[in-house]
């Protein structure tokens, strides 16, 4: 345990949280491992858990009918993959592919969701950082979208 | 061409002859040029470029895209998008082109000298910047660490894959390389080039960046290394306009007070950043 309170605290998304929060979240969390190949969420599923990524790569695939799986981003060390889990109807969008090998710690939504809505001080702490990663996530898609490659004028 | 032949003859060609071909992606080409007739070798900077002439057709500003170090031949990466490129991309082996200089500013490898090298590239951007990945790569002990980023639509718009692959072998060097689009089989980085940086070993405070891409791709790579803290002074971009003379008499390639054949094509952020932030100059 105290193993994953110091991965936890040494991750940029829960940088500078109240030493009190993190024994919280590391209550909630546990060391996983998936296959390269295997799903770590598929679309349509409770998203009662998140990731932090310590080895590997997850990418974010959407299913499309008649057509390959399109790969829109991928997630790798360091990094949270999931949101789903803070938000109703707490389902996955979106496919989590393993690229390749991946060591993560799962945080256990439901368990955090349940202390959020205990303690409104931690709940926004965590909505903040959360906050940050879709902001993030959103400028990336719109850098996609208008094809900074092309030369286009 | 020479220092002393371009000061003497700038705007006459010399006829090279195409060497090799090479097909990089399904619209780019590398091509190698060699003096003809015992001509002179041809020394260039890294990040200078030419003017080259397919006769009949037109002329173009390419930037060179091979290594200094040998200056028995004159290499360009191409993509096909109109009549002179195209034309210029078919070229067979043993076919002449006219080449004019090497001209323009090249990247500030002596700046960089002591320094981390990071650099940014998108698309047909890593062109320019090969050659300084093969200055440093031969002159190792001369630099730290040597950082490429490089992004592309997708796996199959990726320039130079097997030199990337060898590039990142080199001690002290990280490549990093990401596609907005990857396929199942890619098991490399998916999103735009700035997504790299949290992955990059950066170490700003002793860093030069060279960056080369579209415009409103160096702008966005250029705020998130600033956001990172690098200093506008430490950020190189190459731009590309339409030259024409290439030794700054015609002003085709105006910028601002800028002529950037003769000024650059590169210049640093701390110069040309306020230009960028404009809709048109």
């Amino acid at each position: 345990m105290e193993n994953l309170e110091r991965i936890i605290a040494e991750c940029p998304f829960f940088a500078g949280l109240d030493h009190a929060y993190l024994d919280l979240i590391v209550g909630c969390a546990s060391n996983v491992r998936f296959e390269a190949g295997s799903y770590v969420f598929k679309e349509g599923t409770p998203a009662d858990t998140f990731y932090l990524i310590r080895e590997g790569k997850v990418a974010i695939e959407i299913f499309a009918p008649q057509r390959k799986p399109i790969i829109v981003s991928t997630v790798g060390e360091g990094e949270i993959v999931g949101w789903s889990w803070l938000l109703p109807p707490y389902v996955w969008k979106f496919h989590g592919h393993a690229v390749q090998s991946v060591r993560a710690i799962a945080l256990d939504g439901k368990c955090l969701r349940a202390k959020c809505e205990e303690n409104h001080d931690l709940g926004y702490e965590i909505l903040k950082r959360v906050v940050q990663i879709v902001e993030h996530r959103l400028d990336e898609a719109r850098f996609q979208q208008v094809d900074v490659y092309s030369v286009q004028r | 061409m020479n220092s002393a032949a371009i000061a003497l003859e700038p705007m006459m060609p010399q006829t090279h002859s195409v060497r090799e071909v090479i097909k990089e992606t399904p619209d780019t080409f590398t091509l190698t040029l060699q003096p003809e007739n015992g001509a002179p070798e041809s020394s260039f900077q890294p990040g200078q470029f030419s003017m080259l002439w397919v006769y009949g057709i037109g002329e173009l500003p390419i930037s060179i895209s091979g290594d200094p170090g040998k200056q028995d031949r004159l290499v360009y990466t191409v993509r096909s998008v109109g009549k002179a490129t195209n034309a210029f991309v078919s070229q067979k082996p043993g076919a002449g082109i006219g080449v004019r200089g090497p001209f323009g500013t090249g990247w500030p490898v002596d700046v960089a000298r002591g320094h981390d090298l990071v650099i940014v590239a998108g698309g047909i951007g890593l062109a320019p910047l090969r050659p300084v990945i093969y200055h440093v790569l031969s002159h190792r002990a001369e630099y730290d660490r040597l950082v490429v980023l490089y992004g592309a639509r997708s796996p199959r718009d990726l320039l130079y894959r097997k030199e990337l692959a060898s590039w990142a072998r080199q001690r002290e060097t990280q490549v990093l390389i990401t596609v907005d689009y990857g396929g199942l089989s890619w098991r490399n980085h998916v999103g735009v080039v700035t997504t790299l940086f949290k992955y990059a070993r950066l170490r700003p405070a002793q860093s030069v960046a060279m960056l080369c891409g579209p415009e409103i791709m160096m702008r966005f790579v250029a705020r998130d290394l600033e956001a990172h803290g690098f200093g506008r002074s430490q950020i190189y971009l190459s731009m590309e306009r339409n030259m024409k003379c290439a030794v700054g008499f015609c002003g085709h390639c105006q910028y601002g007070p800028h002529f950037i054949c003769k000024d650059g094509p590169v210049f640093t952020y701390e110069q040309i950043g306020p230009m960028l932030d404009k809709y048109e100059i």
